[in-house]
């Protein structure tokens, strides 16, 4: 999907002409190599994907590392921060997979802070760096959500055994109707990692394409008429900041709804 | 039918996957309304759920959104 951006983008620009001055809502998407760290012999690129991938990692490590530095009783500010974030994801998780889903706890709340920082980071543009979403393309999150799917299917397999299989027939499903009902259950469970995936993706790169529109409108209406479409858009960014949050906690409760099933399977 | 424009009418019809998505939120919010007033205390509890649903019907109509896209940019 990136590649069909590059090549939209770059045959905009070949259109235009007069060098990056057109305008393309899709131009914020393409992927820049930074420069290159050789590694075992090998190149590999650091692009501005990883380096806003970096940053939200820092980020949100420094800020929960430091949160908790200095633990009191009456929590300060940043303290009850982080312990609300944690609250409120162990009792997500909590209400979703039970309490045997709370041994999977850490890696549903790094999940979580980590396209939640993704998402939010990438609502700011950054003087020099420009302003980069990175879960707006597929490849990131088909791969968070293939890691999902394939961790929790591993689960239910070295918990259950056979049983697991117990997940794609209900019971007390008519016994004519269970063939149908089968198939029908074992489709949806493969298409789980593709659905994951293109909702969190299809969310930020619709919502981002939609703001570059608005702001194309701002900027060719001019200062007397650009203001009608410029009050729009800051609504808009705080409907996007709700999104950001909305599809980072929709990934969360998905997979520990996910959890619970491969941890539950023998019992349905 | 000349293939570039059968194109761009195709991603537009796509795009009315958004009715459905506009439905939904729209079915979603005012059925929380109608709880939420017969029933006051019990809202709040429910307001994780009222946003899971509204983001579950909104990606939906975003999954016509990328035919759209998949269309303009791919064929």
């Amino acid at each position: 999907m990136i590649d069909w951006f590059i090549s939209a983008a770059h045959a905009a620009a070949a259109e235009g002409g007069h060098g990056g001055h057109e305008f393309n809502p899709m131009h914020q998407f393409i992927i820049q190599r930074l420069f290159d760290i050789s590694l075992f012999g090998y190149k590999v690129p650091f692009t501005n994907s990883a380096l806003w991938m970096v940053m939200a990692t820092t980020f949100m490590t420094g800020l929960l590392l430091y949160s908790t530095q200095k633990a009191s009783p009456v929590p300060s500010r940043l303290q009850s921060f982080g312990e609300i974030t944690y609250e409120f994801i162990a009792n997500m998780v909590r209400q979703n997979a039970g309490n045997a889903g709370m041994k999977y706890f850490p890696v549903i709340f790094t999940i979580f802070l980590f396209v939640l920082s993704l998402n939010m980071i990438g609502m700011i543009p950054i003087p020099g760096l420009g302003e980069f979403t990175v879960t707006s393309h597929i490849i990131i999150t088909f791969a968070l959500a293939a890691f999902v799917f394939i961790g929790v299917t591993l689960i239910g397999i070295f918990k259950h055994g056979f049983g697991f299989l117990k997940l794609f027939v209900p019971s007390g499903v008519p016994i004519w109707l269970l063939p149908l009902i089968t198939v029908i259950e074992i489709i949806s469970y493969f298409t789980r990692p593709i659905s994951l995936s293109v909702r969190l993706f299809a969310n930020m790169m619709a919502g981002h394409t939609m703001l570059a529109v608005f702001a194309s409108f701002v900027v060719g209406l001019g200062i007397i008429g650009g203001w009608v479409p410029f009050i729009f858009m800051v609504l808009l960014m705080g409907l996007e900041v709700l999104i950001a949050f909305l599809q980072a906690y929709v990934f969360a409760v998905l997979s520990s709804i996910y959890l619970n099933d491969a941890l539950h399977a023998a019992e349905h | 039918m000349d293939p570039a424009a059968a194109k761009l009418i195709g991603a537009g019809l796509a795009c009315s996957a958004l009715i459905g998505a506009g439905v939904g939120i729209g079915s979603i919010f005012g059925n929380f309304l109608q709880g939420a007033l017969r029933n006051p205390t019990a809202a709040p509890g429910q307001f994780p759920n009222l946003l899971l649903g509204f983001a579950l019907a909104e990606a939906t109509g975003l999954f016509g959104l990328v035919i759209a896209l998949i269309l303009l940019f791919v064929f």
